[in-house]
This record gives C-alpha cells, structure tokens and sequence, in this order.
C-alpha cells in the first residue's frame, strides 16, 4: 500500500460543503452545516464554497490541506457519479491518495428530493455529513491497478460506420482487424443507389472507402465471420471468431461495435404487397435498373415509426424519400408524386435546401396525423387534408412505405458478450447519451453509427472516426489504469472461505473464478467493485475495498449516535 | 478509469484547436488523451461557449453546468493542454503536418498566476455594464469573472469600461485586491506555436438577434417587454441566472402562467435564414418542461411548423412534454404579435390542423432564435484559408465530414452546421481522429 495506515489520533478531516449555486445553498444553510462539519469528531477544517468543484473551490481544497495537514477529504455537495473524480484527483494533486476522500449527497438526496421541506432537508444533509465524516475517518489509501494494454483494435461491422473507425485507428498506426459477417464490405451501401444530399451513387462511396482500406498497411480484413465469443477487459480482450466455419481466435485491447441496423419488415403495413406497394429500400434497385414506369407515385412517411410500438423517428427516411421522389422526377418530370408525412425531418443547412427543390420541382407534400393514418384502397389513397378539413383521394399506381431502421434482431447476443446494454428499442445504449456518445459504460467498448440509434451516411462516417477517437485514447497508452475500489479475498481470510463457489455465481461481470488450485480468484480488472459477492459471501472471507465492514459500519453507528 | 502519462506517441507535432465550448473541449481532451500536446485557444475570458449559458440540456434534463463543469477542469489540468483564454488566431502558415500559427493574448489587466478569483475587486468597481453571458438581463463591473464556474477562474478588466481606461480614474481594484493580481501595465501578447500538425476548428456560433433585429422585430422583439428569446429565457430559468431560478416577466415581475414558445424565427424563412436551426424544437419542449417544474399550473403552446425530434429519445420525450408537462403543440403559422394594457401578447395566428385562424392571450412569448455563424468567420476562414459555405458556414462535404476545404484543418460542431450537443460531442471526437491521423503521419 501506498502510505502508512494512519493511527486514529493522526486522522485530519477536512469538510466542504458545496452551495452548487442555489441547487443547495438556495434551500438550506450551507455555512450553518459548514460551522456544524466543523464540531464532528476528527474534523480538522471545514468550509463552505459556492461552487466547490469551480477552480476556485478546488484551490479552496488545495490550500486546506496544506494550511491545516489534512490527511481525509469529505466534499458534500452534487453527486459522485459525476464529480468523484474531480475530487479525487485534486486531492491527489495536494499530495494525498485519491482514496481518502469520500463523497456526501446533499444536492440529489437532500435539496432535490426534499425541496418542499428545507428544514428536513437540512437535517438529512447534516446527518448524512456527519455518516460521510465517520467513515472518512477509517479511509484506507489504495492503489489504482495497472494494466497493459494490447494496442489492437477490433472493428465489429464492415459498413459505413466500421469502415470508417477501421481506417482511421489504422492511419493512426494502430493494427486493427475488421471483422463482417457478410461475405462482402459495404453493408447497407450495397442496397442503396444515389446518397442525399448530393446525389453520388452510393457504389463510387463504397469503391473509395474499399480502395482506402486497401491501402492501409496496418489492416486485415476477415470477411463472412461471426463472433463467437468474447474475454477479457480493457486493454486485453480475447474474440473467438468464426470464419466459413473456421475457427479464429484474436487478441485486441479495444472493440468499436459498428453492427448497423435491420430494415422492419413491412409485411401487413399499408396493405404492403412487394410489388405495387413497396418500401424505400425495395424502389432503390429498381431506380438503378430504371424500372420505374409508374405515372402516379405516393409516398407515406413514418409507415411502422413513430406509434406506440416504435417510438422513435428514424431520421433518415424523409431525406431518402425526397432523394428517391427527385430521381424520379429528374427521369419523368410527368410523373405526380405526392409525400404523406407526419412531420418532415430535414434539420440544417442542407437538407432543408433539398427539402426546397422537392417543392419546387412540384413534389406534393400532404400532411397526416398519427391517428388518422392514411387508407390503402384499390387504386387510390384515401387521406384526410387537415387543412382543407375533408378527405382526399389520391391516384396511385406505386406507393413507396418509408418503413424505418429496426435494431438487428441479435444485438442482445452482442450486447451481451460485450457486457453493455440496449435500450427499449433493442439499440446499443451509451454510457452518456449527451456527453459520452461513442462510449460504453464498459471500458474500452465504443459504439458508431445505426447500432446506436438510426443515423445517415454522414453522420455514420462521423461518428466511425468519434468511436476511434475514443479508442485511440487508450490503444495509445503501454498502461492504464483502472478502478482500485474492488473486491478482494485478503490472504488472512482465505481459511474462512469454504469454496462454496456462490460468489462465482452472483458476480455480474464475470470477474471471479475457481483457479487451477481450487482457489477463488478475483480477476480484479474486471471487477466494478459492485459488493454483490461481499455481500452474498457466506463467511465473510470477501472484503470490497473502500466499502469495508468497518467503514460501513461507522456510517451507521454515527447516524444512530450511540 | 485513469490513462497514464507514459503513452507510445514519438511525434513531436502538436494539434491546434480553435473554440473552447464543449465541441473544442472534447477535441482537445481526446488529443491530449492520446498523449498529443493540444494548444487551445478561446476568444472569450473563459472556455465553456454556449453550453455554459444553458440551464438543463434534452433529453435528459442533466443540468448543463453541472456536467460540463468537470470537463473545463479537465481541460484547464491536463498535462497536454496548454490553454489560452482571452485569444485569438491571428496567423497560420504552412500546410498539413506543419503549420505555424501566431497567437494573439488579449491583456487581461490581471495576472493568471496571482488572482485567485476571491471577488474583493468586483464588490469595490463602480462601473455597472450589460453582462454579454446573461444576455444582458443583469449588470457585472467593469472588473468580472465572465461567469460563477468559468475556467481560467480569474477575473478580467474591460478596457472599454473600465474607469482608468476610459477616464484615467479609480484603479479602486488595485488598491482592494490583497495578492498584487491586477495590472494595468499588462501588454496584449503574441504566441507562436511552431510544428503544429493539425488544426480544429470548433468556433460554435451565434443567434440570429445577435446581428440582426430585423428578424424579431416582426413578433415583437424589443417592442414588447414580455417577448424574450429563447436563450435569455435559458438564463431566466437557471439558479445560478440573473433572476435565480424564479422565471419572471420583465414587465411586471410576475411569474408567467401560460407561456407561448414561437419557433423557426430566423430560420426556415424567405427573408432570413432558409436553413433549419436544427436544436430549437428540442431545446423550446425542455424550456416548457423546466417552467413547468418551476411552477405546476404552467401551460405551454408551442407554435411550429414540423416537429423535428431524430435523435435518441427525442420523439419520447415530446411525448412526455404533452403527456405530464401540459405543452400544447400546434402545428401553425403567427400571422402577428400584439399586448393588451397589462403587457400580455396577443397571438394571431393560423391553426394548420383545421385552417382557421385563431387567436390566444399568453403572459409571456419566447422566441426560438435561429443559429448563425460565430461573428468573424469570415477572417478566421481567411487567416486558415479555408472555404465557407452558402450560409457563411464552414464548408464540408457530406461524405467526408469533418474536412474543410484545406489539408490538415478540420471542423466539428456548429460552426459548420447548426446540431445538438451529442452530435457536436461526437464529431469532435472525430475531428480529434482525423486530426491524429495526420499528426502521427502514417
């Protein structure tokens, strides 16, 4: 251990009680909790800042702690989830290990949740101070643990988005294996014909990117190969592949997923019948095969998106249907063409540019609401005009459903193996939808493109590049190091362990085994220091670090005073 | 998870990146994780652009600088970022892989290394002037921390205010401040940043009423007290704002309870703006939402022409908006503004759902402003000599994105095309990507 256990005389405490504006100080008395900090037991300094995590405030914690030889650190304020870090590692900069400062609530679980009771609330937060003080006081320093890293990136999914990722952490200089389960590159690519919003045939895209990672010296390639499983954690992963019923097995230290999306299946939309009612991405070929004779074409937006059972706005359909409407158009200006859409989605410079040529190159655009959806019948669509206040019908010897981007049926395997998680819908769901969009909670797992949530070709290039960005972050580095906070059998307690194996079973994250020895082992890498096992452990003989019995135990003791 | 300074990059080539909101921000921070040494330059005393100014952010109602605060610090500590607030780019020669750029350091009047931002100064300055981060609805002083969080937390003198620059009298911060910090002898500087490889551009932007009335004039906008845009209502809204967290009307003080939220001004439009803002739909339903937490009885009506809500757990949450939150959408045209005695605007407007035209009273009309291009892109694109696009921004191609119009300098954010946070978050990473890619030159 980094530094001598401090015997109970030497502990220093130092307490800063974070107004956070007026998220805090605007409901309860921050100076008077501060005064009250001040009383506790072990308490050596304590203060009250308007923005403690502010540079100021953290001058404010530097200079504490060397003005009065604080040894523990307790900040009382927003939540750890987003600031524990900041504190731990200014803490650490005063010469302190990380470690020894702990994190009290009194924004979320305090001001927030009893704004309607100030004087409760201040209660709760100076109770919940003086629990986060005790156990501040038996705070053990610890190590961060080192890890190598294999500086090998994995690209799952050889569309757009993968495409993209592989050839940049290869450019970078990275060895990176990109692995598609079809036998060819390109994924949905190869279903389209023209792009919006400059109208390039998808095929010149997909030759150019092909060509590029052709080009690349760091890259390999593995075509029609599936994942079969994956080991391991951040900076070591192992990946069982499966390669035309070949086994390959690969060693990488980071995995962009970039799997894409499925098209729904429009069976029994719109009276849908694959021949004169089709969808976006069966009109494609045929533009390409200029098989398109239809005089009279309809198109309706939002066909299986947007209701109950798919909530969501898939983003890319509007823009493919006003595409594939001007193709038509362009080839047979003759031809009517009418778009029925809920809310027409061109967002920026662009697209709201395309979006005007459509209406000027005299495409109709006939507006429906979601509980009136139009009316398939033989020859005609029968749609209710909001505007006009009566019920239209509109010829039609073609009609085009824009169905959306649907999840791939199989993406929980994945998400499974990969230990992350998918949201309502079936997508890959990030660690931060605002601030961390290519992450994973898991680390060293990135995420691009349609897996994550439908998105268009540019966007997909875009965030292909973000997702080895963030790889390259770690791939960059010989070490890293990751959470010390973890689970752990200490050799004096290996005797109380009878090996009953439940902790083997409960563990989430699959960081502890029986090893050759019969032992239990605790894979600390991969362990997020959850307590799941501590607290099943049948004898006790498990200790989670940083949440030790004794810690916790002083928490409680001081809120019950005795 | 923490990454270690010990890192395999051997280039000595550094990476420049240009804006300090949360697009810059996160360029500079992948850089500089990548073991990459990032210069970071922002125009303003402090780094956190627009995000900072913003009370909570959709879809999550995360309060805006609670998350972002931790970045700037980040940003301000790494050991690989070097950041020069209060700046500008004043020169940049050479070409991809190696650039030289010239760096312009406006004088603060206060030096960095002694202001410990205890706020003594600002009590003492006598000088009140608009505060451009409030968006003018309060004062600050001529002496001013540009905002409660910012990052360098220093304060900074504005030369065109204050006394002893204008008047040749006060100096009253002088005499106050305790640690010798202030210095009305400082020298605007210039840096040169040699061997630098790749440049980002993230210089974000600006909204329409910041150069042009015109556009606001037509519903009211500086006629009618009770007519604000959507950023002032963003400031109105956040505790740490200029009425602390207690949304109140100009005209009389009193706390709105029906409030109508006006979007497309600017934009979507013949006469202004032809382009869609992009985040306005988004960003009118979570103003709706956190008035309605300030206050139950709200009710809101959301004047549009098409809801637009892609990204991830939008189209959820305009659903919450009308289910739990009373918002009233109404697919419509404003036909024209109007008060009655008391200061309440009266809305004229064409109801599209059955063509009649309608009008209702509101307390207080928020105006869902279009995003333009930052002021001085025009001689930021000159010194990089890269192109801008037909609406002034700068110009990419859909199919490399990310990529102006010049070798080794790329854009992320809304500098090129207005977008949302998480996109600008993620193309930033990218840029950081392509950024790379040239520096370590394989």
């Amino acid at each position: 251990m980094v530094e001598e256990e401090k015997k109970e005389e030497d502990v220093r405490v130092g307490v800063f009680i974070c107004h956070c504006g007026s998220n805090i100080g605007g409901l309860i008395d921050c100076k008077g909790l501060a005064e009250y900090a001040g009383t506790l037991h072990g308490v050596a300094h304590s203060e009250d800042n308007l923005y403690t995590c502010s540079e100021t405030g953290l001058t404010a914690i530097k200079t504490a702690i060397k003005e009065n030889n604080l040894n523990r650190v307790v900040v009382a304020s927003c939540t750890p989830r987003t600031h524990e870090p900041l504190f731990r590692e200014c803490i650490s900069e005063a010469g302190l290990n990380p470690y020894l400062f702990n994190f009290v609530n009194i924004r979320d679980q305090c001001t927030w949740v009893h704004m309607k009771d100030p004087e409760g609330a201040y209660a709760k937060a100076a109770d919940l101070v003086k629990m986060g003080v005790a156990k501040a006081e038996k705070l053990k320093p610890l190590d961060m643990i080192k890890l190598d890293i294999n500086p090998i990136g994995l690209v799952i999914g050889g569309g757009v988005t993968g495409m993209s990722a592989a050839l940049n952490l290869s450019r970078q200089g990275f060895k990176t294996y990109l692995v598609e389960r079809d036998d060819r590159l390109g994924g949905r690519l190869n279903d389209l014909y023209k792009l919006f919003p400059h109208d390039i045939e998808a095929s010149v895209l997909l030759d150019k990117l092909i060509t590029n990672l052709n080009n690349s010296p760091n890259l390999e390639i593995l075509l029609s190969t599936k994942i079969t499983n994956i080991d391991g954690f951040v900076g070591n992963y192992e990946i069982e592949l499966l390669q035309n019923g070949k086994d390959v097995n690969l060693k990488v230290g980071i995995i962009i997923v970039a799997v894409g999306s499925s098209i729904l299946d429009p069976q029994g939309l719109f009276k849908y019948d694959g021949q004169k009612i089709i969808t976006q991405y069966e009109l494609e070929p045929k533009l390409k095969n200029k098989q398109i004779k239809a005089k009279e074409v309809v198109m309706i937006q939002c066909a299986g998106s947007r209701n109950d059972k798919r909530p969501y706005c898939s983003s890319v359909c509007c823009m493919t249907a006003l595409k594939n409407a001007l193709i038509i158009k362009e080839k047979n200006p003759e031809t009517h063409i009418s778009i029925l859409f809920r809310d027409l989605y061109t967002p920026g410079t662009e697209y709201e540019k395309y979006y005007r040529k459509a209406r000027e190159e005299g495409i109709l655009f006939i507006r429906y609401e979601e509980n009136r959806n139009p009316i398939v019948e033989e020859n005609h669509i029968r749609v209710y005009n909001e505007f006009m206040g009566e019920e239209m019908l509109i010829p039609y010897d073609l009609l085009v459903l824009s169905t959306p981007l649907v999840a791939n049926s199989d993406n929980k395997d994945l998400a499974q193996m990969l230990k992350v998680p998918t949201e309502s819908n079936n997508f890959f769901l990030e660690a931060h939808v605002k601030l961390r969009p290519s992450d994973f909670a898991t680390d060293g797992v990135f995420i691009g493109g349609s897996a994550k949530w439908p998105v268009d070709i540019t966007e997909s290039i875009a965030q292909g590049y973000s997702a080895a960005s963030r790889a390259s972050t770690i791939l960059s580095h010989k070490t890293i190091e990751v959470e010390g906070s973890t689970s752990n059998l200490p050799v004096y307690n290996k005797n109380l362990c009878t090996g009953c194996e439940i902790c083997v079973k409960v563990c989430p994250f699959h960081a502890i085994i029986k090893n050759e020895d019969d032992e239990i082992e605790i894979i600390e890498a991969l362990c997020k220091g959850c307590g799941v096992c501590g607290a099943t452990c049948t004898n006790q003989a498990i200790v989670i670090r940083h949440f030790t019995d004794d810690q916790i135990m002083s928490e409680i003791l001081a809120y019950g005073g005795k | 998870m923490i990454i270690s300074e010990e890192n395999l990059e051997n280039s000595s080539r550094t990476a420049l990146v240009i804006g300090g909101g949360i697009a810059g921000i996160q360029a500079a921070l992948d850089l500089a994780d990548m073991g990459i040494h990032v210069d970071m330059v922002e125009k303003k005393p402090c780094i956190g652009g627009k995000m900072a100014q913003l009370d909570k952010t959709f879809p999550t109602n995360d309060c805006s600088i609670c998350i972002l605060a931790p970045k700037l610090s980040e940003c301000f500590r790494h050991p690989n970022i070097t950041l020069h607030s209060y700046s500008e780019v004043q020169k940049v020669e050479g070409s991809a892989g190696n650039f030289s750029v010239e760096i312009l350091k406006h004088a603060r009047y206060v030096k960095e290394s002694e202001c410990i931002n205890c706020g003594l100064c600002t009590e003492k300055c006598p000088m009140r002037v608009e505060d451009e981060f409030d968006r003018e609805i309060r004062k600050r002083r001529a002496i001013y921390m540009y905002y409660l969080q910012g990052v360098p937390a220093v304060m900074t003198i504005d030369k065109e205010k204050c006394l002893w620059f204008t008047k040749n009298a006060c100096r009253i911060c002088e005499k106050t401040c305790e640690r010798d910090a202030i210095d009305f002898e400082q020298q605007d500087q210039t840096i040169t940043l040699n061997n630098v490889g790749s440049i980002v551009v993230a210089t974000g932007y600006n909204l329409v009423e910041d150069i042009e009335t015109d556009a606001l004039n037509s519903y009211g906008y500086s006629k009618f007290r009770n007519v604000v845009t959507a950023l002032e209502f963003e400031r109105m809204e956040c505790a740490s704002g200029p009425q602390g967290g207690h949304i109140k009307r100009f005209s009389d003080g009193e706390t709105p309870r029906k409030i109508a939220f006006l979007q497309c001004i600017g934009s979507r439009s013949d006469r202004f703006e032809k382009y869609c803002s992009s985040i306005c739909c988004m960003y009118t339903t979570k103003e709706a939402m956190i008035a309605y937490e300030h206050d139950n009885s709200l009710e809101s009506y959301v004047f549009y022409i098409d809801m637009r809500a892609g990204g991830k757990g939008f189209q959820s949450f305009l659903r919450r908006g009308a289910s739990d939150y009373n918002i009233n959408y109404i697919k419509s045209k404003i036909a024209q503004i109007d008060i009655d005695k008391d200061e309440n605007p009266i809305i004229v407007y064409e109801d599209y759902e059955d063509g009649k035209i309608k009008q209702i009273q509101v307390d207080l009309v928020v105006l869902a402003t279009c995003i333009i291009p930052p002021d001085g892109i025009e001689n930021l694109a000159e010194i990089l000599d890269i192109e801008l696009n037909d609406y002034n921004f700068i110009k990419t191609t859909p199919f490399i994105p990310l990529e102006t119009s010049k070798n080794g300098i790329f854009t992320c954010g809304c500098v090129h095309e207005p977008m949302d946070i998480p996109r600008s978050v993620a193309e930033a990473s990218g840029a950081a990507a392509r950024a790379a890619e040239v520096i370590r030159g394989v």
